[in-house]
């Protein structure tokens, strides 16, 4: 009965999205104030039987209901509790699911916080997010209902996969959901602007903190994702250019270049069609990436073939939002006229070469990840990008953006005179030359051309963003810093501190593979590693042998490690449970891989130096955004009559 | 005009050099009928099939192992060093990347692991697929 009840709130859902996404835009246009008002009751309505919907699938796992089809595939009786919480969105259509009720409560976060807007440009924004919903929704019910009952019904159920049984599965997936969902809303912004035909800086600082939101939960998710990827795959490596990985990434590229370009239209009324694309490919790529994910599509281009009706509903959806934006964009693009201009030097020039470079990384990301499908689907042959093609991709673009970054921060709005900028910037420029050349030298002993020049440039990152917060803070000189200003500082010194951390790991990491038998002992980057035992131990639902290490350090006892070979009974999944010292500097991780005859068991040991800075430092981009969005003209948002105050030129000023 | 130049300058150097990128880190996909046929390259690629059943030995506590890669019709010896991926089986689906030596075994590098053991590579498949269409003939 609850199944049933679940499909058939989903339905309603269903209905109440098309409902929502109709009237109010119809509304909109013939100034119906009657039908622009049925807005929020259609989305807090949809987004109560999405929740009953989600409720019932959650159910159906906490109660083994292995009648379910979805369940019976993903869960098992010997599942602990929450990994069958998480099991619903271990699998495609749990997670499509997942995806409706994060659309769902997005909707419902907008419908509640657009009440300052003025109701007509509130109401295409919901009438469009209620589109998309809809959209979804279908492809769910028509494609990948979750609900459907398997018969006979077996006694138990296939368990989840053993990778996704951890705890990263589960804050990674919501995390990451909130944030490509999240871009729906700018993009339906965006539309609802060029539906209305007027973008003006208003606009800019509505959409504004909603893209930080939805880029915060992005940068978060991509971060617990990488972390979850270097602890539990057992290889220790953080980043592999994975497609999966990838169609995350290049929505965050494109709304890391979408929210500085936000910027630039809040406060100087240009920069607008570039704003709008920027939004609509920003969402293009959260789809795109969603269904390579979550479908088959990325298993197999075939997939398109084995299941059609997923494939075609997916482009369809694909053709019909983005087209849809694109068409209209054309239309009305024309009539968005800039309010002013800008010189060479000045924050705008630096903000359009941020987006610029930001862009040519994400071209050069997709083109990797789609090029493979493309030719298989041609039937040129199989083949694959590897990681160095990524690598200078991405690094090729970054590291000057990284270099402009320091600069863009410190120049003026319009106009900045070169001969002040460079007097105030030569101090953390030469610091940081210093420190980048010799910092290495010193720890590590060596430095590549390219270590020294990433350093330089992590150190310049960072110099650059403190260097206000000191002025201020130690040297109490100039105005107090705004929220947002902390938190544009608080963000660059992330990417400072990140790209320190990726220049350490990569350049400094020393690895073993080793053939060990109890009472070996394995020199590693300065550590002795001493294997000690080996034992079998028992899990709720695997059975395991489990590697016990010493770590030593200049003869003391460091720490004992404790890794596991563990085998998933039901699926009778082999995986490697690693274990990892953690320390500010640096990180040791051990794996326990197979018996190789002869007592002797196969090792990973790996002395990662500053691994943790790469999470850190995303850590501090996140909480750069969250100073951001609560700062007080987001918290405090006046009605449109009340005009944008008009900003004065200061060092800096509250972008980013 | 100056800053067109500018944006249009690093736009064609960037493409010349993404391409560059790109061709040289190009690994095609070779399934053992194809590497009996020596149709495979000297430099490197990536050869797929089936692992045989029976096939993977070592010598007792050595890292280094060697199996055979088939598709029913054909099949490579293989060699790696290191710790296997844990989903790496006999009678399962396996991707390598390596160099084949003068031999004719090929050495991998890498031996690809996947999140989910049900998965087999669509490359591997097509290949097994063939494989087995040309044993039946």
């Amino acid at each position: 009965m609850i199944p049933e009840i679940g499909q058939f709130a989903l339905i309603l859902a269903m209905c109440l999205a098309l409902v929502q996404a109709v009237l109010p835009l119809a509304g909109a246009s013939l100034g119906r104030s009657a039908w622009m008002a049925l807005a929020r009751p259609a989305a807090a309505g949809q987004f109560v039987f999405v929740a009953i919907a989600f409720g019932a699938l959650e159910y159906g796992f906490l109660h083994d209901d292995f009648s379910i089809l979805f369940v019976a595939q993903h869960s098992n009786s010997a599942l602990p509790i929450f990994y069958k919480f998480t099991a619903a969105w271990g699998g495609h259509e749990g997670s499509m699911l997942f995806w409706i009720t994060v659309l769902a409560i997005w909707t419902l976060a907008v419908a509640a916080g657009s009440r300052s807007q003025p109701d007509e440009f509130a109401s295409r924004v919901l009438g469009v997010l209620g589109i998309v919903s809809a959209g979804i929704i279908a492809f769910a019910v028509f494609t990948s209902n979750p609900f459907i009952r398997l018969s006979p019904t077996p006694a138990d159920g296939n368990d989840l996969n053993a990778l996704l049984q951890d705890p990263g599965m589960i804050i990674h997936p919501p995390t990451l959901y909130l944030g490509y969902v999240g871009t729906a809303v700018p993009f339906a912004f965006a539309v609802a602007a060029l539906l209305t035909g007027r973008l003006d800086k208003n606009w800019a600082k509505w959409t504004r903190p909603w893209t930080v939101a939805a880029w915060m939960f992005l940068t978060g998710g991509i971060t617990l994702g990488s972390w979850w990827s270097y602890y539990e795959l057992g290889w220790g490596g953080w980043w592999f250019w994975d497609p999966v990985e990838n169609s995350s990434f290049m929505p965050w590229l494109m709304t890391t270049a979408l929210l500085h370009s936000l910027a630039v239209t809040e406060r100087r009324g240009i920069f607008k069609s570039w704003t709008v694309l920027l939004a609509i490919s920003a969402f293009s790529l959260s789809l795109l990436g969603t269904f390579l994910t979550r479908s088959p599509v990325l298993v197999s281009v075939h997939a398109f073939a084995s299941d059609p009706a997923r494939g075609l509903f997916i482009l369809g959806l694909l053709g019909i939002f983005c087209g849809g934006a694109l068409l209209l964009y054309a239309l009305r693009a024309s009539s968005l006229e800039a309010e002013g201009g800008f010189k060479l030097v000045s924050r705008e020039a630096f903000l359009l070469a941020n987006n610029i470079l930001l862009v040519i990384a994400a071209i050069g990301v997709l083109f990797g990840t789609l090029y493979p499908l493309f030719i298989d689907a041609l039937g040129l042959g199989k083949i694959s990008v590897g990681p160095p093609y990524f690598n200078a991709m991405f690094l090729v673009p970054m590291l000057p953006l990284a270099v402009l970054l320091g600069v863009g921060m410190h120049s003026f709005w319009k106009t900045t005179a070169p001969q002040p900028l460079l007097q105030r910037l030569i101090w953390p420029a030469g610091i940081a030359l210093i420190a980048g050349i010799v910092a290495p030298l010193v720890v590590f002993g060596s430095a590549s051309a390219l270590t020294a020049i990433a350093t330089v440039i992590g150190f310049w990152v960072c110099a650059a963003a403190l260097l206000e917060p000191l002025r201020k803070w130690v040297l109490r000189q100039g105005a107090p810093l705004t929220r947002a200003q902390i938190g544009m500082c608080l963000a660059h010194l992330g990417v400072g501190v990140f790209i320190l951390g990726a220049t350490m790991v990569s350049a400094y990491t020393v690895e073993t593979d080793v053939s060990a038998r109890t009472g070996d002992r394995f020199e590693v980057g300065g550590y002795e590693i001493l294997f000690r035992s080996v034992r079998p131990v028992e899990g709720p639902n695997f059975s395991a042998e489990e590697g016990e290490f010493e770590l030593r350090k200049d003869g003391k006892v460091v720490t004992v490690l404790a890794s596991q070979q563990r085998v998933y009974r039901v699926q009778q999944t082999p995986m490697t449970e690693a274990a990892i010292d953690t320390r500010i500097g640096r990180d040791v991780f051990v794996a326990l891989g197979e018996p190789l005859g002869d007592n002797a068991w196969s090792v990973r040991i790996q002395v990662k130096p500053l691994i943790r800075f790469l999470w850190l430092g995303t850590l501090l981009m996140v909480f750069g955004g969250l100073f951001t969005i609560t700062d007080r003209r987001y918290r405090y948002p006046v009605r449109e009559s009340a005009a944008a105050s008009k900003p004065l030129p200061q060092p800096v000023s509250e972008t980013n | 005009m100056l800053l067109i130049g500018l944006v249009l300058g690093g736009v064609v150097v960037s493409a010349t050099f993404a391409f560059r990128a790109f061709r040289e880190n190009l690994t095609y996909f070779f399934s053992p009928t194809q590497v009996a046929a020596g149709e495979a390259p000297h430099r490197q690629f990536r050869l797929g099939g089936m692992v045989l059943k029976d096939s993977v030995t070592r010598e007792p506590g050595s890292l280094t192992v060697r199996f055979t890669v088939s598709d029913f019709a054909n099949t490579v010896p293989v060699q790696y060093t290191g710790v296997l991926p844990d989903l790496f089986k006999e009678g399962t689906g396996v991707v390598v990347r390596g160099k084949l030596d003068v031999g004719g075994e090929f050495l991998a590098e890498e031996v690809l692991a996947k999140h989910d053991e049900k998965y087999m590579p669509p490359e591997v498949a097509d290949a097994l697929e063939k494989g087995r269409a040309t044993v039946s003939e």
